[in-house]
């Protein structure tokens, strides 16, 4: 059976120490210089908003900061582009729900 | 080949598809051209205000309650996509002296046909919940009302029917006249239309096409930024604006004046809009103006400081020497009509210049006396 193989495999990285960030609660591990969307894909997680109107399921998509399909909200706040932000050990990543400002709300 | 057509409007902003479709409502045929698309002018450019509260009384203010009657009517014909919401106005005054003045301003108002009802200081955030707490007071405006002024015209030219046709990406070089000065149609860069009667609704280059026709008409471009925050839930629920905005829109500075005018959008983005500065055509992003424009949203709504604004858009409000429209007959050349000229109120006054360019064609009978709005108030006459 052939092995899959990772992109630091296969550009011979070495990176350092990996380190953990929550999505949901659910521990997840993140290297260095990878962006909360890289470790949220590499622990096979593929969406992590709703849309506003009808609710349905949203990821990365360009995954170069253009299109905002990605946004999650990252250490409590919204909006946050997944592909952009890198990922720091204990960030807590949430799904956000439409716009994510539910709170401001009259 | 189709007959030609009973009249031809030059501008398909929120004016030209009103007069075309009162138009042909009243039986006319009409050919609506633009050498843009629907709303790629001053309309799409706009926030949708259709306001009463900041209009003095006089002739403007009397327009405006007719449109705002005409808008409540347009609201039942047209589709909910137009995103007409008659949702009131609240204007706010930050200390005592603005709030006399304020109150001053609506009691005047208040004997024109404006309700108005005064709101101490106290009970301003059982309106708006998010509003600062340090403000003196207010007055609520419920004839202040909002629509999306793109989707609003594009629904207007629809609505008219069989009896419109529309020619966008055409522009008018020139207007036809007959052996007695006549108007008899236009020459645009695809050949010649002909039709008794064009009316000028070309806003902001309404001027422009007043001299293809040899009249002088002084519309000269004010412009205008409006900022654009995140998509959010409902955070004011009004057209929020603080009382200086109504002395800097009748204003005779050409400096830049920013007076934030606060509103959220069935789309989720909060709207801050209203500076206005003399620069010509120039479409440059001004940083300044923004940041003024940000810094007053906030005071007005401190947790408009915790949300982004994404982006920001720029457009040119048509205006005359005395800040008002140009609406009805051109005596200096027969056939010709003016619909232009509302400088940031267009999306309001379109319905009831669209009565009064209808009414004028049919010879049926004027909502109003449009003698203020007479083209040739300025002189000038014909320009050669």
């Amino acid at each position: 059976m052939a092995r899959d193989r990772s992109p630091a495999e296969l550009v011979g990285a070495a990176p350092d120490t990996a380190f953990e960030i929550t999505f949901d609660g659910r521990p997840i591990t993140a290297l260095p210089g990878q962006s909360v969307a890289a470790a949220l894909w590499a622990a096979g997680i593929l969406a992590w908003r709703t849309t506003r109107a009808g609710g349905r399921p949203r990821g990365a998509f360009c995954g170069i900061g253009h299109c905002f399909d990605c946004l999650a909200t990252v250490n409590g706040q919204p909006n946050r582009r997944a592909c952009l932000v890198p990922a720091h050990p204990g960030d807590t990543v949430t799904t956000q729900e439409g716009h994510g400002h539910d709170e401001l709300a009259v | 080949m189709r007959n030609p057509p009973d009249l031809i409007v030059v501008g398909a902003g929120v004016v030209g598809a009103a007069c075309a479709y009162y138009a042909a409502r009243a039986g006319l045929t009409v050919t609506v051209i633009d050498r843009g698309s629907v709303a790629g002018g001053t309309t799409g450019a706009g926030e949708g205000n259709l306001l009463v509260s900041d209009k003095e009384p006089g002739p403007e203010l009397e327009l405006a309650l007719f449109s705002a009657e005409l808008w409540r009517e347009l609201a039942e014909v047209l589709p909910p996509r137009i995103e007409y919401e008659a949702k009131g106005g609240l204007v706010v005054a930050s200390d005592g002296q603005a709030m006399a003045a304020l109150r001053d301003f609506a009691a005047r108002q208040a004997q024109h046909g404006v309700s108005t009802e005064t709101v101490p200081g106290e009970r301003l955030r059982e309106l708006e919940p998010h509003l600062a707490p340090d403000l003196m007071g207010g007055v609520h405006y419920p004839q202040d009302a909002q629509v999306q002024p793109a989707l609003a015209a594009a629904h207007l030219l629809r609505a008219a029917g069989d009896r419109l046709q529309l020619r966008l990406g055409e522009e008018v070089t020139a207007i036809l006249t007959g052996p007695s000065g006549e108007v008899r149609g236009v020459r645009t860069s695809t050949g010649e239309l002909h039709a008794p009667y064009v009316v000028n609704a070309a806003g902001s280059w309404g001027g422009e096409l007043a001299r293809l026709a040899g009249v002088e008409l002084p519309v000269l471009p004010r412009r205008g930024f409006v900022l654009v925050t995140e998509p959010l839930p409902r955070v004011v629920r009004r057209k929020v604006y603080a009382a200086d905005y109504v002395a800097d829109v009748a204003s005779d500075s050409a400096a830049l004046q920013t007076s934030a005018v606060v509103e959220g959008t069935p789309a989720g983005p909060v709207l801050i809009g209203a500076s206005r500065e003399r620069v010509g055509f120039d479409r440059s992003l001004s940083v300044e103006a923004l940041r003024r424009l940000a810094g007053q949203a906030v005071r007005l709504f401190p947790v408009l400081a915790t949300v982004r604004a994404l982006r920001t858009y720029a457009g040119f409000r048509p205006y005359l020497p005395d800040h008002l429209p140009a609406i009805g007959p051109d005596p200096r050349r027969p056939g010709l009509l003016h619909a232009c000229g509302h400088e940031g109120a267009g999306i309001g006054l379109a319905p009831a210049t669209g009565r009064i360019i209808a009414e004028s064609l049919t010879d049926g009978q004027l909502p109003l006396d449009i003698a203020p709005f007479r083209p040739d108030r300025f002189g000038g006459g014909e320009a050669r």
